[in-house]
This record gives C-alpha cells, sequence and structure tokens, in this order.
C-alpha cells in the first residue's frame, strides 16, 4: 500500500461540479456576499467610508468583535455556546487594572495572572458542562451573572467606585502597550495593532480547524459527541480545550482595551456575547454545531463593525444598527439551514 | 489457543434493574457470534461492556485468555475491540475521509506544526473502501449524503482498515432495507474471512443465520444459551426468537379468530 495514488482515477459518476455548487457548500459564502453589499452600500452613500480613516475606524471595531467570535465560532462548531464571553472582557480588564494599579504590580505580570484567571473560568465553564451534561447555554448563563457580579462587587469593594484606572503609571505599561494597544502606520494614516491581532487569530484559528487533528475532533464533537466517543475522540478535554480558547480570545481584547483606554468600567462587555455568537452564525456556523466556518466568522464581525460605523458616518440614528442585526441574524440562520440540508441530505 | 474474547457468567445491574445475568459464550477470530433476543432483551447492555463503554460487575469478561475490566472505549480500541453502534456509526456533516480517519488521523510535520496528512488520508480512505469491495464516488462527500447501508460499511471499512480484531456490529441492519442489509451481511462475512472475529447484534435471525457461527440467545436479560451452528436450525432459532410456545399459542389464536 505504498503508491495507490496513480491506480486511483477520478470517478466518473462526479459529474464535475460547476464553480457556482462547489462555492455554495462554503460555510463562509453567504457572509462574503453580505459583506460586500455592505461595503458597497456604504461606500455609496458616505463620503468618509472608503478613507484611510474610516477604514481603520471599522477595522479597529470588527477586530475587537472578531477576535473573541473567531473563537466562538470553534466553540460552536464544536457544539457549545459560551454566554460569558462578553462579560469575561471585563473581568480580564479589572483584573489586569486592579493587580497593578491597586497593587502595583508589574503589567506584564498582571497581564499573565489575569490570563491564568480567564482559562481557569473557561475550563470551569467547560467542566461544569460535560460534567452536569446540561446545555452550555444554561451553564454560561450562570457564569455570566456570576462574572457580572463579581465585576462589580470587588471593584466596588475594592475601588469604591465603579471603575479602575491609573494602569498608564504601572510599571511595564510602555512596553505592554506596545504589543497589544499601539498604532502602526499605512498610507500616511495610523491603523491600531488589534487588526493586525484579528488577523493573525483568524488565520491561527483556521488552520487549527480544517488542517489540524484537533480541528477534525471540533468537527466531530460538534457533529455528534458520542459517535466521537466510541471511535475514541477526547470529547470532554476536546470542549473543556475550547471554553478555554474563548476565555483565552476574550482575555486578548480584554488585554487590548485596558491597555488602550488605561481606565475600565465594571459593566462593560455586556451584551457582546450575543455579537460574537451573531458574527459567528452569519460567518456560517450552524446552531447545532459540527458545522462552519472561522474565516466566516471574521467575515460576519467585519459586516458587524463596517454596519456600526457605516451607520455612524450615513447620521442615522444607531438603533436602526439592532434592526439590521436581527434581519441579519435570520437570514444567516435561514441559509445556513438550506446548507447544512444540502450537506447532509439523506440517500436512504 | 484462547478465545478472542469470551465471558463467563457475566451479569449488569443499572441500579435496581437486572440488565443483565448469567450470559457466557466466546468469539472466536474468523468467526461471526451473534446475539439475539427481543428489545430490553440485554443485547445492547452486553456489548456496551465489551466495548469499554460500562463494566460488568459479575463474572468474568477475558480478552485473549486475560480478565479484564475495560474502562473506556479507547482502552477496548487499542486491545483490538472496535465497535460499529447503528447510529453512531459516523458524523454525518463530516467528509467520508474525516470519519475515516476520526481519532486515528494521519499526520505529517513535528511539534506545534503537525498537520493532518490529508492526502494520504484521501487515497488511503478510498484505497481501503475499494479493498472491500465499496465503491466510493468522492472522499470529500459528508457521510450524511451516504445510504443507510453505505454508511454502515464505511464505519466497518475503518475498523478493519485499523487492524481491529474484533469488530462488534450493534443491529447493523435493522433500519435497513432487504437489499441494503444484505450488502451489508456480505461485508459482515468478508471482515469474518480476513480472520476479525465478529459480534453481530440482531433481532433477525434471518440475517444472522447465513453469517453466524455461534448463536447467544438473550431473554429478558438472561441468556437461553449459547448454540454453535450444527447444533441448531433456522426454525428452531426463529421459534426460540419469537417465544416458542408463546408463539404457537399466537398461531392457534389468530387461526382460531379468523374461523
Ligand atoms: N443506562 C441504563 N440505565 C437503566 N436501565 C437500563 C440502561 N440501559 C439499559 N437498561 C435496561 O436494561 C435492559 C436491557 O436493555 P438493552 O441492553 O438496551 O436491551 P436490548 O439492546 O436488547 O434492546 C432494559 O430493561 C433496559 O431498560
Ligand atoms: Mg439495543
Amino acid at each position: 500500500m505504498s503508491d495507490f495514488s496513480g491506480t486511483l482515477t477520478t470517478d466518473e459518476r462526479i459529474a464535475s461540479p460547476g464553480l457556482l455548487t462547489r462555492l455554495a457548500v462554503r460555510p463562509e459564502i453567504g457572509a462574503l456576499i453580505g459583506a460586500l453589499v455592505v461595503f458597497v452600500f456604504f461606500t455609496v452613500i458616505t463620503s468618509q467610508f472608503v478613507t484611510l480613516a474610516g477604514i481603520s475606524t471599522w477595522m479597529d471595531t470588527s477586530a475587537t468583535i472578531g477576535i473573541v467570535s473567531v473563537a466562538v465560532a470553534l466553540l460552536m462548531i464544536g457544539g457549545e455556546f459560551d454566554l460569558s464571553a462578553g462579560v469575561m472582557t471585563a473581568s480580564t480588564s479589572l483584573v489586569t487594572a486592579m493587580l497593578s494599579v491597586k497593587l502595583g504590580v508589574n503589567v506584564w505580570l498582571a497581564i499573565v495572572v489575569s490570563l491564568v484567571f480567564a482559562l481557569a473560568v473557561g475550563a470551569f465553564n467547560g467542566w461544569l458542562v460535560m460534567r452536569t451534561k446540561l446545555p452550555s447555554f444554561i451553564v454560561t448563563l450562570g457564569t455570566f451573572f456570576a462574572l457580572q457580579g463579581i465585576n462589580l462587587g470587588v471593584t466596588t469593594l475594592v475601588t469604591g467606585t465603579v471603575q479602575v484606572s491609573g494602569i498608564a503609571t504601572a510599571p511595564g505599561y510602555a512596553s505592554a502597550g506596545y504589543l497589544f494597544a499601539s498604532t502602526f502606520t499605512l498610507g500616511g494614516s495610523p491603523f491600531p495593532i488589534s487588526i493586525v491581532w484579528w488577523v493573525v487569530v483568524t488565520a491561527l484559528a483556521a488552520w487549527l480547524l480544517v488542517r489540524t487533528r484537533f480541528g477534525n475532533w471540533i468537527f466531530a464533537v460538534g457533529g455528534s459527541a458520542a459517535s466521537s466517543r466510541a471511535v475514541g475522540v477526547p470529547v470532554g478535554r476536546s470542549k473543556i480545550l475550547l471554553f478555554m480558547t474563548t476565555a483565552g480570545a476574550a482575555w486578548l481584547v480584554g488585554t487590548i482595551n485596558i491597555l488602550r483606554f488605561t481606565t475600565v468600567q465594571a459593566n462593560q462587555g455586556i451584551g457582546l456575547e450575543f455579537e460574537y455568537i451573531i458574527a459567528a452564525v452569519i460567518g456560517g456556523c450552524l446552531l447545532t454545531g459540527g458545522f462552519g466556518s472561522a474565516i466566516g466568522a471574521a467575515i460576519g464581525a467585519l459586516i458587524f463593525g463596517m454596519a456600526n460605523q457605516g451607520i455612524v458616518y450615513a447620521h442615522w440614528n444607531s438603533d436602526w444598527f439592532k434592526l439590521f442585526l436581527g434581519i441579519m441574524l435570520l437570514a444567516a440562520v435561514l441559509v445556513n439551514n438550506g446548507f447544512r440540508a444540502r450537506a447532509e441530505r439523506a440517500r436512504r | 489457543m484462547s478465545a478472542l474474547l469470551e465471558v463467563r457468567d457475566v451479569g449488569k445491574t443499572y441500579g435496581s434493574v437486572i440488565a443483565l445475568r448469567d450470559v457466557s459464550t466466546v468469539v472466536n477470530a474468523g468467526e461471526v457470534t451473534c446475539v439475539l433476543g427481543d428489545n430490553g432483551a440485554g443485547k445492547s447492555t452486553l456489548i456496551k461492556i465489551l466495548a469499554g463503554l460500562h463494566q460488568h460487575d459479575a463474572g468474568q469478561f477475558l480478552v485473549d485468555g486475560e480478565p479484564v475490566q475495560l474502562s473506556s472505549p479507547r482502552e477496548a480500541l487499542d486491545r483490538g475491540i472496535a465497535t460499529v453502534y447503528q447510529d453512531l456509526a459516523v458524523v454525518p456533516l463530516m467528509s467520508v475521509w474525516r470519519n475515516f480517519f476520526l481519532g486515528s488521523e494521519p499526520t505529517k510535520g513535528f511539534g506545534p506544526f503537525r498537520v493532518l496528512d490529508r492526502r494520504k488520508a484521501k487515497d488511503e480512505t478510498r484505497w481501503a473502501l475499494a479493498d472491500m469491495g465499496i465503491d466510493l464516488r468522492d472522499a470529500e462527500q459528508p457521510v450524511g449524503t451516504l445510504s443507510g447501508g453505505e454508511r454502515q460499511c464505511v464505519a466497518i471499512a475503518r475498523a478493519v482498515h485499523f487492524g481491529a480484531k474484533v469488530l462488534i456490529l450493534d443491529e447493523p441492519t435493522a433500519a435497513l432495507g432487504v437489499k441494503q442489509a444484505g450488502v451489508v451481511l456480505k461485508y459482515v462475512a468478508q471482515a469474518r474471512d480476513r480472520g476479525l472475529g465478529v459480534v453481530l447484534i440482531t433481532h433477525n435471525p434471518h440475517h444472522a443465520y447465513p453469517v453466524g457461527n455461534r448463536f447467544l440467545l438473550l431473554k429478558r436479560g438472561r441468556s437461553l444459551g449459547s448454540f454453535d451452528k450444527k447444533d441448531i436450525s433456522l426454525e428452531e432459532l426463529t421459534r426460540q426468537m419469537a417465544g416458542g410456545a408463546e408463539l404457537e399459542a399466537l398461531q392457534h389464536e389468530l387461526r382460531g379468530a379468523a374461523q
């Protein structure tokens, strides 16, 4: 069985599929079309949208949603949800800020402690979901409220207010800020480094998902946990790792935020969890797991960022953004269900 | 030579439910042991013990003559015991090749840059399936687009390819039409002829008899006996399965009603 590639010829029953048919089974194709439509729309009706400053602004908005939504997409493909991811961005900011401002800890160390905290909460989420066999929707809703309570409670207790600021004078701020919150210049215009992080996270996630063994397991545990277990895939471990990945992505955004704004509100981050999930769904993730794309989720986040800023540039009331979101979400779910039906159409 | 698998008076209770009690049989290389019984007879419980999903709490379970308690499906797989579950055989949304290598993916590269060897996986999938006489259209197509029988065949071919010594099949023909069931039984016979020990669970004696060497009859968690093929006829098997005397009484009753 050394070389059999030569003896295998393409089966004549596969009518060479047309370009359109091949594209239609890619999960991210709907999002790509959506992104093009939104881009063209705001380019036409506003003047700032395609200026360098404009692009920088909506790319930044997209990046801070996209970093987490890509991780959430992996988790959703793995068959689970995380409603605590939004609040986690605030929790990690708060941990970093409090350690360096109140205890004088070096910012780098504070960031590492904050990462350990995030990974621990993620592991706890995963462990609890596997242990109780409850839907992750419920378990992480619990974590969502618990973190929200801790964020407010501890912040009030320690600072007497509902915010922590002053990290800019802490030791290690300059070098950490360079890595997480600086800007780079492109065509004479500044772009935040968050965009680079977003691209790196997306590329890593996409590579992991389709090129590695763990990626194969992500699809499998989301598509059918019982079948995966039967062939020896470590289902519990894989899912716990995915919850930790999501928490880790939230930590990255939390770190970017605290270093950039140097202040954090204890009630930040609430509501973002839905934006992450919506971006992942727009990007082609099935709500039922087992199907989706990391690049799709990044494009979903891009649609988000463009619409969010486009509406501002068009001088519309931002309330319309929510309406837009709702419509996009419904349209995406309907399109995704169509794809799934095509992908798993059974011929009994 | 000891049998590949042997159970001696094994039993299993779920809380207060006695699902299985005093069941004994053997599985030899190149032979098919059929497990027959009505719904709730304990067939699935028995194979879950063999597959490492559950642990027996009475009697002995021997693999190659050595008493064991398998703690996970992974451990069973490592001992060469592969199980194909009726509804859990494959992940429908994943492609044929991804399913085929699930849990045993070939990789290349090293360290953190270790990636799936996709080309090898796709080629080997087509090669292994062709070797079992399964003619695949496209290794990239989702398994969900295959028919129920084809899906079972992919799962059987996978077990054979990864060097299983024992193949356990839980009701592989239950949801299939006559023709498809025949195709699946053909692959069961093929696995047997390659020297694997096969455990075939079914409640259809007509599916079991042509391929089986030994028939373990279960009823309400108890064994009605483990018979060699020479010691039992298809008629007797069918009669035992249907509840013997009860069926005759039913036939009598129906005949009476018709008159
Ligand atoms: N996990 C379980 N917990 C409690 N009772 C169970 C469990 N699994 C099976 N049983 C019971 O054990 C008996 C045998 O079931 P099973 O092995 O599934 O039978 P079969 O596969 O022959 O239909 C049934 O009465 C069933 O209700
Ligand atoms: Mg059963």
